[in-house]
C-alpha cells in the first residue's frame, strides 16, 4: 500500500519570470485552492476519476485559465474547447471536441467514456450529446474573455498562430505579459493505485476553425496506464508527434525508467525548448511535473506531506 | 541500403471463411490492383508518402471497403469520413475527421500537414479547408452504397453499434466484410510512411471519432517503422496500437515481427484488430487476431502476397 498523490497544471509556456502581481498572484491562488480541493477528495477516499475530474472542472471555471471560461479564441473569434480523461487500471477513456456552449468539457467527456460504446465525439455530434445529457450549457459569450479578445487582436496583428505564452516581440512589454495561459490538466493516484488523467482547453490563440490540438488524442495530452497517469501542456503538434503522455508510460513500462526518469526524457524530446510540459503521477505515488519551457504553472501534493505549488524553476 | 517494401489492408473483422467468390474476387483483386499501383510508385523512386497516398485514394474509390465511396453510414445514415497520414523521418503527421464530401480523405489529411501549422481539423472546418484548397468534392450521396444502407438497417435492427466485420446472425453474414483501409510504405533509403482512411462504424454516433485520425493510434510512423491499424476503433485507441508498435522495437530491442505481433496480441480480446507495419530494414509484418484481413504486401527481393485469412 502506497500513499495517494495528485498533480496539477494550468499551462506550460513563456511565462515571463517579471510577471505582474495582478497576473501571478490570482493564479498562484487558484493552483492552491485546487490542489486542496483535490487532496480533500483524496483524502475522503474518492476514486481518481472524480479527482482528477472535479479538478479540471474547478481550473475549467476558472477565467485565468485556457479551459471553459477564459479559452483562448479561433481565428473567427469563438470558442471551440476540447478535453478527455483516461483510467488507468481499466484504460477506458473519454474525449470530445468542438464543444462551444458546454460549462464543463472535461465532463463530457467523462459522459461520452461512461455512457456511449465510443470515446471520443466531437462538434455538433458532441454538442447534441450534451443536450441530450442535460449537462450544463450557457450561451457561448460565457466563455469569452476581454483578455482573451485582446490576446486574438495581438496574434492577428502579428499574422501568426500564437501558442498562449508566447509573447509576439520582447520589444512590446505591455503585451507579454497579456498571455500567459494554458491547457489545464489534473493527474492522480489513491492508495489504491488507481490512476487516472484528465485535460481540457480552448487550444492556440488564433488557431484555425476545427483545428484539434493534443489535448483530446489519447497518448499524446492524456494518458494512463497501471503503472502512471500523464496530462501533457504546450505546443500541441509537437506533443501529438511525440505521442508525449504515452512515451512517459512506454519508458517506465519498456525500459523500466522511473517515473521521474520517463517524464523528464518525454519531455526533452518532444521537441525544441520551449514546447511542453507535463504533470505525472506513478502507482507508486510518486510525483514528477517537468517542462522545457520557461515556466509552468502548477501544483502537487503527496501523503506524506509534500506539497509545492509554483510557476517557475526551483533554484 | 535495404529494399523497399509495402504493405496495406482492406481491414480486419470477422470475414466468414466460406465468403462467396461474387464478395471475396472483387475484393482480391482490388488489393492486387493496389499493391501493383504501390510497387510501381516505389520502383519508379516515388517517396512513401506518395506512395501510401496513392494507394490508399485507390482504396478510397473503391466502393467494397469501408472509407470514401463505400464507407459505413452513421446513425443518422449519413457519412463521416476520417483519415491520417504521417510521415517517419519527420514525424509531421496530418488527419482529419467528419468529412462528408471529400472524396478523397486521406489527400485532405496530407494537405492539412503540408499547408496548415496544424495537425488536425475536422467536421465543417475540414469541409471549408478542402473546399478553400480546391479538393475534389461530391455530393454525399456520391459516397453512399446499396449495401451500406442495407448494413445500417440490419444494425439499427439489432439495436447495438455493429463493428462491419460482425456478423450478427449467420444469415446476412456475408454481407459486412468491409473494413478501414491503410497502407505503409519504406523505400530504399529508409523512408517511411502510413496513410490510413476509414467510414468508421456502421451505425456509430454522429460525431464519433475512431481510431484512424488519432496518431499514435490507428497510423503511426518514426524511424523504425510504419504502422495502420484497423478493427475497433475503442480498443485500438485504448492501446495506442500503431505507436505501441514502434515503442516496443524502439524500447525493448524487439523486431518489428515481434512488436507487431505483440502490439495486436494486448489490444484486446480476440477479434479486436490487425496491423500492417513496415521496417526500415524493409522488412513486412501483417499479424490480426480477427477471423480474417484483407491484406497484401511486398518487398524489393520479390515477395509478394495477397490475402485474406491465416495462411496455414
Amino acid at each position: 500500500m502506497v500513499g495517494w498523490a495528485i498533480a496539477l497544471h494550468g499551462g506550460a509556456g513563456d511565462i515571463p519570470m517579471d510577471l505582474p502581481d495582478e497576473r501571478r498572484i490570482p493564479r498562484e491562488t487558484a493552483l492552491r485552492h485546487c490542489l486542496d480541493l483535490g487532496v480533500s477528495a483524496l483524502k475522503s477516499g474518492r476514486h481518481p476519476l472524480d479527482v482528477t475530474e472535479l479538478v479540471v472542472r474547478e481550473l475549467e471555471n476558472h477565467p485565468d485559465f485556457n479551459a471553459g471560461k477564459g479559452s483562448v479564441l479561433t481565428t473567427q473569434g469563438t470558442v471551440e474547447m476540447e478535453a478527455s480523461i483516461m483510467d488507468g487500471k481499466t484504460k477506458r477513456c473519454g474525449a470530445v471536441s468542438g464543444l462551444t456552449t458546454v460549462v464543463n468539457p472535461i465532463s463530457v467527456a467523462r459522459l461520452v467514456m461512461e455512457k456511449t460504446p465510443h470515446i471520443y465525439l466531437g462538434f455538433d455530434g458532441a454538442q447534441a450529446f450534451a443536450r441530450a445529457h442535460g449537462v450544463e450549457t450557457v450561451e457561448s459569450s460565457h466563455f469569452i474573455t476581454p483578455e482573451n479578445i485582446a490576446r486574438l487582436k495581438q496574434a492577428k496583428e502579428f499574422n501568426r498562430v500564437q501558442l498562449d505564452y508566447t509573447a509576439p516581440t520582447p520589444n512590446l512589454p505591455e503585451v507579454s505579459g497579456d498571455s500567459q495561459i494554458g491547457t489545464v490538466g489534473c493527474v492522480a493516484v489513491d492508495s489504491a493505485g488507481n490512476l487516472a488523467s484528465a485535460t481540457s482547453t480552448g487550444g492556440y490563440v488564433n488557431k484555425m476553425v476545427g483545428r484539434i490540438g493534443d489535448t483530446p488524442v489519447i497518448g499524446a495530452g492524456t494518458y494512463a496506464n497501471h503503472l502512471c497517469a500523464v496530462s501533457a501542456t504546450g505546443k500541441g503538434e509537437y506533443i501529438i508527434r511525440a505521442t508525449v503522455a504515452r512515451e512517459v508510460a512506454a519508458l517506465m513500462e519498456y525500459k523500466g525508467l522511473s517515473l521521474t526518469e520517463a517524464a523528464a526524457y518525454a519531455v526533452e524530446q518532444s521537441g525544441p525548448r520551449g514546447c511542453c510540459g507535463l504533470v505525472a503521477v506513478s502507482a507508486n505515488g510518486e510525483v514528477a511535473m517537468p517542462y522545457n519551457t520557461t515556466g509552468m504553472f502548477r501544483a502537487c501534493a503527496t501523503e506524506d506531506g509534500y506539497t509545492e505549488v509554483a510557476i517557475w524553476p526551483k533554484n
